[in-house]
């Protein structure tokens, strides 16, 4: 019998407990988790303001998850050491919890620049958990006008899921497009023409310079007034519990394909890692939940002694704002890097496939996203075009202009 | 587990599959009254380039990535067959971005879709087999 310790409990958490049950039924699994929730698909708090679910949907597992699992959840405690010596992690409440193998699914936190006055402003949010949307929506009102900072993927879904709820929305980001980590200018111009016809304000190439309690001041010169401020600029992931050790540590904690961090029985998953994105082989922290739960259930799978390799982690979103929904997947490169891009655009719909060297490396599909997971595949599967009929498939997703062979196996076989 | 299988060579390319799959999910028994003039959301699809033709449905994959995918957890895999909970789907669609297959789709009402092996609904058995003229689609262990 083993015991197994994971700090944290998000998708990752989640993915490495059903890791662990993959190999081990046995041995006693502790859950630290310093939310006072059972686990909730994160990325759902924008679902849960537009009414779209509720607290009892929006749980990621059933409610007797953990019981199943064999797990003993610590709801509302911390841990603020790990004792690679002694094989232990400390909690803030003095208690020591000893493993044998120990995951480490820290996520987030998000990132807060030292404005100018912040600390005058009476309501203000960020959007990360699920205490912080509650907290958001008991402080709105229809009458409330709403200042969002940062129109990436976080600021955005919180403008969708406040529409309707409050009098006016106004977002503002220094970058000059929305969605500037995933879109580039024409899509993101699509994406912010869809926004606006829903009555969200944009202040793009301008940010808040300083707060005087309701009162932002731009830096382009402009003050806006709001009663309600949403703080989106970025997040940062918690690496400190590892690098405080000695653990080797990037912009994320450093893992490798079996989510091994450098020190012995230590393993790391989710949005606090940073791992190698496979379209482009850049080191990169892949805050994604699909990419937390696959990082998760590897690190489960080996710390339960298995041998599980994560190697083709992806940039990857699919992102819908009233009904328009966007699909991105991979690398973008433009011709001075050697890319190429096809392209096809109708009024409100676009889709652009990239390829380098013989091979799919990303695309961006907006509107009509059906059987876009082909594309992904290509670019995940890294499937050579050469061996496909791609001047069909670039027009539309299908499974004909692929081998028959493959056809045969994947429509005829078990996989 | 048994799963649906297709045999291109015998695929017709008549699209019944398509058909019998909807009114399955309908909730309806007849077919008029059910599919006529409607846009219909069926959740197995024929491919037909004039030459190739067969239709595909969810694979039922023995390690999906659709379930590891989902964000709200509305994705799982229960005796082996991948099954959706329609009160926990935001219509998100990420499964859609990562399924290899293009098996999943949107319905009607913009949330994910996708073959459950008509497990969820009233036939006993897949209707896209029961209803396939040429045995092109057929629901067995393999």
């Amino acid at each position: 019998m083993r015991e197994y310790v994971i700090i944290g409990n998000g998708s990752a958490a989640v993915g490495c407990i059903e890791g662990i049950r993959s190999r081990d039924t046995e041995s006693h699994i502790t859950v630290i988790s310093e939310e006072k929730h059972h686990v909730y698909g994160r990325p759902l708090i924008s679902y849960y303001l537009e009414g779209k679910t509720d607290l009892q949907r929006m749980k990621y597992r059933s409610d007797d998850f953990y019981e199943k699992n064999g797990c003993t959840v610590l709801y509302g405690k911390k841990a603020v050491r790990i004792n690679n010596d002694s094989n232990t992690v400390s909690l803030d409440d003095g208690t020591e919890i000893k493993y044998d193998a120990l995951c480490a699914a820290t996520g987030s936190r998000p990132f807060v620049p030292p404005f100018k006055g912040l600390d005058t402003v009476e309501k203000k949010f960020s959007f990360m958990t699920l205490d912080d949307t509650l907290a958001l929506e008991r402080a709105v009102t229809p009458e409330s006008d709403v200042l969002i900072v940062g129109a990436g993927l976080i600021g955005l879904k919180c403008a969708e899921g406040l529409s309707g709820r409050v009098c006016s929305i106004t977002v503002c980001d220094l970058a000059e497009r929305v969605l500037s980590s995933i879109l580039d200018d024409p899509c993101a111009a699509l994406m912010q023409k869809k926004l606006e016809e829903n009555g969200i304000k944009f202040m793009l190439g301008d940010s808040a310079d300083g707060f005087d309690r309701n009162i932002a001041h731009m830096k382009s010169g402009l003050d806006v007034k709001f009663d309600v401020l949403v703080l989106a600029v970025g997040v940062r992931p918690n690496t400190a519990l590892i690098s405080d050790i000695g653990g080797m540590v990037g912009r994320g904690i450093t893992v490798d394909e079996s989510m091994k961090t450098s020190l012995e029985n230590i393993y790391a998953a989710g949005d606090c890692t940073e791992c190698t994105d496979f379209s482009s082989m850049e080191t990169k922290i892949l805050a994604i939940l699909p990419n937390a739960y696959m990082q998760g259930h590897g690190a489960g799978v080996n710390m339960a002694g298995g041998d599980e390799r994560f190697t083709n982690a992806i940039p990857m979103n699919s992102i819908g704002f009233f009904g328009l929904h966007a699909m991105t997947a991979g690398a973008y490169y433009g011709e001075a890097d050697g890319g190429e891009m096809y392209e096809e655009k109708t009024d409100g719909k676009i889709k652009r496939l990239f390829t380098k060297d013989g091979y799919l490396t990303g695309c961006i599909i907006i509107g009509d996203v059906e059987r876009a997971g082909i594309y992904t595949s290509l670019i995940r599967e890294r499937i050579p075009l050469d061996s496909i009929d791609f001047d069909a498939l670039k027009k539309s997703p299908a499974l004909i202009p692929f081998s028959e062979e493959y056809r045969g196996k994947k429509l005829g076989g078990v996989i | 587990m048994k799963r649906v299988f297709v045999n291109e060579k015998w695929c017709l390319g008549c699209h019944l599959c398509e058909y019998n799959c909807a009114l399955a999910n309908s909730g309806i028994n007849d077919m008029v009254k059910a599919l006529k003039d409607q846009k219909i959301f069926p959740r197995i699809r024929v491919e037909d380039n004039g030459k190739i033709m067969y239709a595909v449905s969810c694979r039922h994959c023995t390690d999906p990535i659709c379930t590891k995918s989902c964000i709200s957890g509305a994705l799982s895999v229960k005796d082996g067959a991948i099954c959706i909970d329609r009160d926990k789907c935001v219509g998100c669609l990420t499964c859609i971005l990562v399924c290899p297959y293009g098996a999943v789709s949107t319905s009607k009402t913009g949330l994910a879709q996708k073959c459950e092996l008509c497990l969820e609904n009233a036939c006993a058995s897949p209707a896209c087999v029961k209803g396939c003229p040429n045995k092109a689609i057929v629901f067995e262990e393999r």
